[in-house]
């Protein structure tokens, strides 16, 4: 008896409740109903076509389904069997080596250039111009015509260098270097732009007085340059290394993953073992994990990257 | 993939915008300094690296394959094969590639910059409404997804909904550059004075009308730069098509050059052409709209 009362005071205690909130929400609380009419729909049709996949891909990875025929529930053995498999890891060893060396590049190289379109120069609009072009090419596209420098006309220029003589596409050892050049010269277009973007939000009367203090370049570079674009100096990096993590269209470009499986990363295995390979299940519990990883990763380099841009 | 990379581009970069100073250094007249004559050597140097591919996709593909054969590729082509532009646009079948592309870049920038822009609106005037913010956080979240994870089981839904085909890429291709086209929007939305929407409001406008006639107008700067990403991302893509478009018949030019590379992989003279002809049409552009490309996409990173 006495809980049943208890229950009734309780919803009526609530009732009250929702009768105050909804009145605290009255009409002009709510948006107008067209913002709704117009949000809805795009919220669908972002769940249906990303949302769905990313779920269905995680419910999949607990599967042994092959990409076609039925499927029995297997727990966790796809994500057991990944860190077992020989191919998966040296993927991920690529990958991470590949991106590692590429994103240094990339930011070492964007960031000279783009202090030298920031001086004075001759034609700095034209150069500019000029640097930004590899953005707007297909990476697969010029991906081909550098194939053909590094396999028809490398190795007849420098005929004196042993490993570009041979051919370094063909080189296990060797062949993910030409894909850092093609990636590297592909990305620094567009950190050359960012970087340049932060260099002019730099006020002269900075190094005027700097060097009026008798602070050498390479000083005003270490102490005002850098520490004013270290925003900028994050994004690219975190940005880079992301990027280059999924790396797909060079390699496909210029060694397919070859040769043997020496320059496979991440991305192309699992596109190869999903789509041809009947490994569906076992490739999206890769995937999931290689999600974990490339956020993980990201998290941690703005951790580091932003308590490092604190200091200055 | 390459815009993929550029994609999640804003995502810290808010902070940044608050720099009070953008005073230019280098703008020519308020720059005193003297010329860099060593930094103007060593700029040019470097772009010659930009260049020298690109002269050797022309320079192949107007070469004859015994030209090609007898030399590094660099040489000056002498006597010039036109043929080779011909005989690429017949084996790729060019037209086609180029139509869909055409057809699918132009679809997918008109429903991009129609749809993003209205839910950018939508969401930027309710950003204090939790639900309004849950959205715009949800779709944020998207950023950090990277395409190989939906990849597998996004082919499966593509083709039973019957959208393995160009409609089903500009579909894609709206709906995928809604997240970081919605943070784009917004952060220039909200600078938008509410005023002029309340003058129009009180004239007895719906928020329709409000939208189409006073804030699209408005949003003119970011149209441009949400136009040239999407454009840019949906002529150069090439796994999304390469996993999504099965029929032959709807392939893209990125689609055509890889079949067409492994068709004829030894007869780089056709081939270059074809590469050359593919790459043209936004190279073009790009050349005639240069600086307003880079502020474009300058402005879409760093506001």
């Amino acid at each position: 008896m006495a809980t049943t009362t208890q229950a009734v005071r309780a919803s009526a205690v609530k009732h009250r409740r929702m009768e105050q909130s909804s009145r605290a929400r009255s009409p002009r609380d709510r948006a107008l109903p067209a913002y709704y009419w117009i949000v809805w729909p795009a919220v669908i049709a972002f769940a249906a076509f990303h949302t769905l996949p990313v779920i269905v891909g995680i419910f999949f990875s607990f599967t042994n389904y092959a990409g076609y025929g039925g499927w029995d529930l297997v727990g966790f053995a796809n994500y057991v069997n990944l860190f077992r498999d020989d191919r998966i890891l040296q993927a991920y060893g690529f990958s991470f080596v590949f991106a590692i060396a590429a994103t240094v590049l990339t930011n070492v190289i964007s960031l000279a250039i783009a202090l030298g379109l920031n001086s004075k120069i001759v034609g700095r609009n034209f150069f500019r111009g000029v640097y930004f072009v590899p953005y707007v090419l297909a990476a697969l596209v010029i991906g081909y015509v550098f194939q053909f420098i590094f396999s028809n006309s490398l190795p007849r220029i420098l005929s004196g260098i042993p490993l570009i003589a041979d051919n370094i596409l063909t080189n296990p050892d060797w062949a993910w270097t030409a894909i850092v050049a093609l990636a590297v010269w592909q990305a620094c277009a567009f950190s050359i732009i960012i970087y340049l973007a932060g260099l002019q939000t730099i006020p002269a009367e900075l190094y005027e007085a700097a060097s009026l203090d008798g602070a050498s370049t390479r000083r005003q570079f270490r102490s005002i340059t850098f520490p004013l674009i270290s925003a900028f100096f994050t994004i690219n990096v975190v940005l880079s290394l992301k990027g280059f993590l999924q790396v797909f269209d060079p390699i496909v470009a210029l060694t397919n993953g070859g040769p043997g499986t020496a320059t496979e990363s991440v991305s192309l295995l699992i596109f190869r073992g999903g789509f041809t390979g009947g490994e569906f299940a076992y490739q999206t519990a890769n995937a999931v994990i290689f999600f974990i990883v490339i956020t993980v990763v990201s998290l941690l380099q703005f951790r580091v990257l932003q308590r490092r841009e604190a200091d200055f | 993939m390459t815009t993929a990379t550029t994609v999640p581009l804003e995502a810290e970069s808010t902070e940044v915008t608050a720099r009070p100073s953008r005073r230019r250094r280098g703008t020519p007249d308020e720059d005193t300094r003297r010329t860099n004559w060593w930094a103007t050597a060593l700029i040019a140097v470097c772009s010659l690296t930009v260049l020298i591919p690109l002269y050797l996709a022309v320079a192949v593909a107007l070469k004859t394959p015994e030209q090609l054969a007898s030399g590094t590729g660099f040489e000056l082509p002498w006597p010039i094969r036109w043929e080779n532009f011909g005989q690429a646009w017949e084996r790729a079948s060019f037209s086609t590639a180029l139509l869909n592309t055409a057809l699918i870049t132009v679809g997918s920038v008109i429903f991009t910059l129609l749809t993003s822009s209205l839910v950018s609106y939508a969401i930027a005037r309710n950003m204090h409404r939790p639900f309004f913010k849950g959205v715009f956080f949800y779709l944020l979240a998207a950023l950090f997804i990277p395409f190989p994870i939906i990849m597998l089981p996004l082919v499966k839904q593509t083709s039973l909904l019957g959208l393995d085909n160009q409609a089903g890429m500009i579909v894609l291709y709206t709906i995928y550059g809604l997240s970081l086209n919605i943070f784009i929007y917004t952060a220039f939305i909200r600078s938008i004075p509410i005023e002029l929407e309340e003058a129009a409001r009180v004239d007895g406008a719906s928020t329709w009308r409000v939208f189409w006639q006073v804030v699209f107008p408005l949003l003119a700067p970011m149209n441009a730069t949400v136009g040239i990403l999407t454009c840019v991302w949906a002529w150069n893509d090439f796994i999304m098509p390469l996993v999504v478009l099965t029929d032959p018949g709807s392939r893209t030019l990125s689609l055509a050059q890889y079949v067409f590379q492994g068709q004829y992989n030894t007869d780089y003279t056709v081939a270059f052409a074809s590469y050359l002809m593919a790459m043209a049409p936004l190279l073009l552009i790009y050349i005639f709209s240069q600086r307003w490309v880079i502020s474009g996409v300058t402005r879409g990173s760093i506001k």
